[in-house]
Parts: C-alpha cells; structure tokens; sequence
C-alpha cells in the first residue's frame, strides 16, 4: 500500500572499522551473534544487509543465520527509523475529526507516504486508537501525545523537533 | 579476599552509612540518610534530578558527611512515586518534585523540622506524629525477605552489600558445606522455582549436579516478559550482588565455573547495575578465580535478550543465547542433563536466586517455617490495574488475594466493586470474587485454574469485560507464539479469531463449545509453556464468567460496556439539562437537540469514543 524511501547504506569507515574491532573480539565467543546484532544496530542504528553480510562472514555464519536470528527478535531492525518519530491516529474518531488530512499533510510536508525521510531525520508510522479520542484528532511524537491538531500546526510542530 | 577482610569491609561500611532504620524515639539526631528511590517507576518520576538535587542542595547547607544521600532500589510503593526516605525518622516523602527539595533541605534536615504536608498520608497520625511504616497498610503484612535490600542500599556500592551480611554465605559455603550439603539446604527449605512453575530448586540443582560433564553451565533467567510483572527487574536494580552471590553458590554446588545472566534489553537500568555489580565483585575477588583461598572459580556474563516473549522458557533461552532464533526444543533431555552448549545447565529466576543466600545463612528451617505446607517462603508480587497502591508487595505463601487487594493494595479506587484478579500473565488465569479468601500458593492457584506464574497481579473492577481480557491475552501470545509448533502458532491464531466473534456478537454457542475444545488441543499439544499455558486466560473467564460471554453471544450485549460493536450510547431524556457540552464534543455530530431540551444520540452516526459521557457533568449518558 506504502511506498518506502529505500536507504541507500551509507556506512562510513569509521563504523565500519568499530564493527570489525567488535567482531574480532567475539571471534570465539560462543553465541556470539546475538551480541555482534546488538552493538552492530548501536552502531549503525539498524541492521543493513551489507551489515549482516559482514557479519556473517566474519562469524563464519551463513547469512541466512544471520537473517533468521535478526528478523526473529523485534528490537532488531532492518530499516533505520529517524530521530523523530510521528504517529498519528487514525482510528475512527480521529479519521472523522480530521486526522486524515493532518496525515496527508504530513507525508506532503516530510515527502513519504510512510517510513523513514531522505534526510533520516523523521520516521511517519500511522497508528491504531490509542484511547483519547475526546482529543481527537491526535497525533504522537516521540512519545508526546498531542491533541486537536490542524493540518496548520504540523509544520511548527515538526521545527519544534528538528533541534 | 579473606573472611578478615570482609568482616573489615563490612564495619567500614557500617560506620559510614548512616542510619538505615527508623528510630522513632532518637532526640539529639546528629546523622540523617536520605534514601532517594531509583527503581524504573520513579526514575520516569524524575527521581534521578531529585537525587542531584539533594545532593548538592546538602552540600550546599554544609551538611555534607551528617546527611547521606543515597540512591536505592525499588520501595515497593511505586502509586506514590518519586519516594524519599529520610532515616532516623523514617518519614516517607511522596510524589516529590524537585522544587520540592530545597523546602526539605531547609526545614528538615537543617532545622529539624519534618514536612509532613509532602510525607505519605498513611504515616502521619494526627497529633502531626509520623507513623513507622511498618505499621501502614501497605507494609504491615509484608514481609521483605527477596527484596530485603531493595530499598535500603545503594546497589551501585558493593560495601552496602557487604554490610548486609553480603558474601557471607559464599563464605560458608565454600569453607564450610559439601556440595550434598547445600543440594540437602535447598531441599529441605522448600524453595520453589519463582518463575512459573513451581520446580523445587533443591531438586535441579541435585540432577544437574549427577550429571557427568567436563564442563557446566549456571543461568539466570531475568527475561521477565509478562505484562504487568516487575518484580525480577526490581530486584537487579535494587540488589543485583544477592543475585551474583547465589549463582556462585549454585555453581559450586553443581560443579560449574560459568555463569551467564539473560535480561530484557528492555531493562537497562538493571543492566547497567548488573554491570556494575559484577564489576566490583571481580575487584574484589569475590568473582574470579580462587574465591575465598579456595580452588572453586567463577566468572559470569550478563547477555540481553532482543524482544521475544517466548525466550523466557528455558529451552528458548539457551538456544537465544547460543546465538540463534528463539525457539524451544522437546523435553527431555533436560537441561540438567543437555542444556546450553549441550551441557549439563541449571536455569533459575532472579527472584528464586534473591532467596538463596538467605536461606543458607539462616537455615531450612527458618525459611521453610513461613508459608504453606507445600510452597515455603514468601512470594513477591507486582500490583497492578484497577487499584489503590500499586507497586511491589512481598507477602508469606498463604496470605489470600483479599489481604492483598484489600488491605495491602488499599482496595479499588472511585468506589468500584472487585470483578476479578488475574495473576500469571499469559499463562495464568483469572480468579473471581467467590474465590477471594483462596491462600495464595502454587497448588491453591492451579486449582483455581490459574497459576502463580512470575507473579504479576492484576486486579479489574466491574468496567472490565472479561472476554475483552481473555482476547489482550490472547493478542499477545498470537503476536508472541514463536511459530515452531502448530498448535500454538494456528491454534492461538484461531482461538483470537473466535473471541473476536463473541466480542462483536456473531458468535454463537456452538462457537462457545469449539473454543473450549480448541484449547484443549492446544493445552495438550503445544510443544512448550508458552503454547500449554496460553489457553488458561479464555479457559479461567469461560469457567468463572461464563454468563458474559453468554450475553455477548445471545443478548448481543457487552455487560460491562467495554466491546464496542455492542455497546450502545444513549441519553436519558429526563437528566438530560440540555447544555450542549455532548453535542460540542461528539467528533461525528451525532448528538443532536435544541439548548435546555433534551439531546438524542444518532446511533447511525455514534462511533461509540464515550467523549460525551466523559463530557456530561449530570450523569445523564448511558451506555449498554
């Protein structure tokens, strides 16, 4: 239904020379992929699949392992999400009061239908009710709950975070 | 490290860190210790800026070395948070904001003078005399024997520990007790896995001790998953040195040198802790090789899970922390025979391990004299939903769910009426009314068709559906079944799709019949935990609460008016003042009606938000 910004990987050599340190040292480790996963997603703030290819490698894994074990867990992710993270609701209540156009607004102001931005500084995810519709329409961000927005605040409100 | 030098770290730690207990009788105080609580609850609390704030607003008043100020674990009393202690006086500050602490600062600790506008209404008597804590609802019938430390110490300073007679029962172990001798302690005490099932401790830690291998495995499963449940989180981030100090003990016991800790990602203040802890035990020997002069060696690892429910079963978790996907394999072998790596492995719960040092340093006896007749000890539980004080209670096996939700928890709050408790997450059951005055042990709750599970405790008033409750439970163990085995991960899904049904009124009774018959199936079927037991919250409401998924199917009406397909709104003409203030607030415009006459709802149009009942100050909308 959405179409996805596609992050091209952009690694840098200075990440990639922290991963490499990290693999080398839980080269014997048993089990050591669960750990590679989590510092490999502080590092990178999510798991490419150049990054897993690495890994595997230098765990002598197949990727497919590597795979698996990465789309088992939900704290692993294999798109990034940006710094600031917008929800908004579109349950009933806040569908009706306008929320709709809160979202068009949205996607036309941060230019994707959904997802992460170019810029990977803002991620748009429309949620399911959460639960205060006598605020409707409601929209999230990072956490925020703010209530009986317009399609004008949204631009405010996204400078508000941009800092 | 030597038992010299332990005895001396404790009385240096003893002279240092101030009072710890209440003295409510102590005139001339020249010492004070506040206690700042930063469990997680608090610290979302901004209890973290609190502490700054005392800290240098004392050093500030030139009180530095007469006042201590500490971080601690968890109080337990977390509806009230930010807490504070201040010791001599025990006066239990709450809800604090750090505006708050200069006031405090000021009048209290420099001018003896206790606000006790800010303290917990509970410990104030009258006359403006602080009341012991010990003697408030809240605190009477507990009795703190895992978290005995939580609250009190700093668990970032292992001196604290030592203090509390930390290490010592190390000590004793390694100088003085035969492995036989601690597996004939823990048999004899009764100590019962405190993660769900109940399996007597003594008796793992026998088999995997039989078990012939070059090399053994120690775990620690703080994968605390339940919704609702907190208690092992609390106990890492209050006393994290209790829990090292018992794996250790394990590990001599089975004959095993490696230790590994598997905790939710989703705790990172208690991983910090851990951390920490292991850290200084390593400093001071007390992890490492040779502990105590003697040959026995230990080294531990805390490894973080990544999000997935079903990790908390043991099999699960080893494969996890082998490195691979999450999924549990048949038993047996059991891990006590073929566990991580394929070695001989015991796993217990943080809260299990809480109890350890303590029952070695004072006996089988002691501790096998609280409880019941099959399930010794206290249990922790974390109180939740629609009540009073919520937080962390300890209370003896035996204590009923009346003492807890009544006396302890305070009761319901707005003057609603009790409907039920479920306890054991996903895998418990809900437990009603009629059965409030059941003692709460392990056999007590499987007979009631519930399970004591890791201990969650949640208690609903007559506003919530039960089958609404069976569907959540039911929502997370679909979204958390790991997909390895049929039954679990199609039966979960089709046991939803029927709830659904009943909660959106196409359901009939035959639905009724197949549901109980499909968890049968998925009881018997299901490879492990997760799938026997997630059947256990639709089957407990079906027995107990039969008569409202009755209604929903038959009458078409949600008793409780929380399904929303079956719940209708409407306004009582004659209440009715005709204000408006509905008509404004109704998102779709449903309400229609000229000013001072009476209002109708277009039931058409009505999404059923409830934003006009909030709204209407005269009572006069009803839903059903």
């Amino acid at each position: 239904m959405t179409k996805h910004v596609r992050v091209p990987f952009n690694g840098t050599k200075e990440q990639e020379e922290k991963l490499n340190k990290i693999l080398k040292s839980l080269k014997n480790v048993p089990g050591a992929l669960m750990p590679a996963l989590q510092q490999a997603q502080e590092i990178y703030g999510y798991l490419p699949m150049e990054v897993q290819e690495t890994i595997a490698d230098k765990l002598g894994l197949s990727l497919a392992e590597v795979y698996g074990v990465a789309t088992f867990y939900s704290q692993f992710t294999l798109v990034p999400k940006g710094k600031v993270q917008i929800g908004v609701c579109l349950g009933t209540a806040c569908y009706v009061k306008g929320s709709g156009d809160v979202y068009a607004e949205l996607q036309k102001l941060l230019g994707v239908e959904s997802g992460i931005t170019e810029d990977l500084i803002y991620s748009l995810d429309a949620t399911r009710c959460i639960g205060c519709c006598g605020l409707a329409p409601v929209m999230t961000i990072n956490g925020d709950v703010y209530g009986k927005i317009t399609k004008d605040q949204v631009a405010g409100l996204l400078a508000k975070y941009k800092e | 490290m030597n038992i010299n030098e332990l005895n001396a770290i404790k009385e240096r730690a003893l002279a240092s860190m101030g009072p710890r207990e209440a003295d409510h009788n102590l005139k001339d105080i020249q010492e004070r210790t506040v206690l700042v609580c930063g469990g997680t609850g608090c610290t979302s609390g901004k209890s973290k800026i609190i502490f700054k704030e005392f800290k240098e607003e004392v050093a500030k008043a030139g009180l530095t070395g007469k006042v201590h100020v500490i971080m601690t674990g968890c109080f337990g009393l977390c509806a009230l948070g930010p807490v504070v202690i201040v010791y001599p006086e025990g006066a239990f500050y709450s809800q604090l904001s750090p505006e708050h602490v200069p006031e405090i600062v000021e009048s209290h600790l420099l001018n003896n003078k206790v606000l006790t506008q800010y303290l917990y209404k509970e410990t104030v008597k009258e006359e403006g005399v602080i009341k012991a804590l010990a003697e408030t609802d809240f605190y009477r019938k507990q009795h703190r024997l895992a978290l005995r430390n939580c609250g009190v110490i700093d668990p970032e300073n292992i001196d604290e520990y030592i203090a509390r007679d930390g290490y010592r029962a190390l000590y004793k172990v390694l100088t003085s007790m035969s492995q036989d001798d601690v597996v004939n302690v823990m048999l004899a005490s009764g100590l019962r896995g405190r993660g769900g099932a109940g399996f007597p401790t003594g008796r793992k830690w026998m088999f995997a001790k039989a078990s012939k291998a070059d090399k053994k495995f120690v775990l620690c499963n703080a994968d605390e998953g339940d919704p609702g449940a907190f208690m092992d989180r609390s106990v890492l981030e209050g006393d994290p040195h209790a829990v090292l100090e018992a794996m250790a003990i394990a590990a001599y016991t089975i004959g095993s040198d490696q230790g590994y800790i598997y905790v939710r990602a989703e705790y990172p203040i208690a991983v910090q802790r851990l951390q920490i802890a292991i850290k200084q035990a390593k400093e001071y020997g007390l992890i490492g090789k040779n502990i105590f002069g003697t040959d026995f060696s230990f080294n531990v690892e805390v490894r973080l899970g990544a999000g997935a429910f079903v990790c908390g079963e043991e099999t699960a978790l080893m494969v996890s922390i082998e490195g691979n996907r999450g999924e549990p394999r048949p038993r047996p072998p059991f891990p006590a025979v073929k566990g991580l790596f394929a070695k001989p492995t015991i796993l217990n719960n943080v809260e299990t391990y809480a109890n350890v040092a303590q029952i070695i340093l004072n006996g089988a006896e002691w501790f096998a004299s609280m409880g019941t007749e099959k399930s010794k000890g206290t249990k922790v539980f974390a109180l939740g939903g629609k009540i009073t004080n919520t937080g962390l209670v300890e209370v003896p096996m035996g204590t009923t769910l009346r003492e807890i939700v009544e006396e302890i928890g305070g009761g319901i709050p707005h003057g609603k009426k009790f409907k039920a408790a479920q306890t054991g997450g996903p895998s418990g059951g809900c437990i009603p009314a009629e059965k409030m005055d059941v003692a709460i042990d392990y056999d007590n709750l499987i007979a009631i068709g519930s399970m004591m599970g890791s201990g969650g405790l949640i208690v609903m008033d007559e506003d919530n559906c039960m089958v609404d409750i069976a569907k959540f439970f039911l929502e997370f163990t679909v979204d958390e079944s790991c997909g390895k085995c049929t039954p679990c991960r199609i039966g979960t899904k089709r046991l939803y799709e029927l709830l659904t049904k009943v909660t959106n009124g196409t359901a009939t009774m035959e639905d009724l019949d197949k549901m109980e018959e499909l968890c049968k199936y998925i009881k018997e079927n299901s490879l492990c935990g997760l799938g026997q037991t997630a059947p256990n919250p639709v089957l407990s409401t079906l027995r107990y609460f039969r008569d409202e998924y009755v209604a929903h199917v038959v009458e078409k009406r949600c008793p409780a008016g929380v399904c929303k397909k079956l719940v209708n709104y409407s306004i009582i003409a004659d209440k009715c003042k005709g204000c408006t203030a509905c008509a404004r607030k109704c998102p779709v415009s449903a309400i229609s009606g000229a000013v001072r006459e009476a209002h109708a709802i277009d039931k058409a149009k009505c999404i059923k938000c409830g934003a006009c009942i909030a709204t209407c100050k005269f009572g006069a909308i009803v839903k059903g």
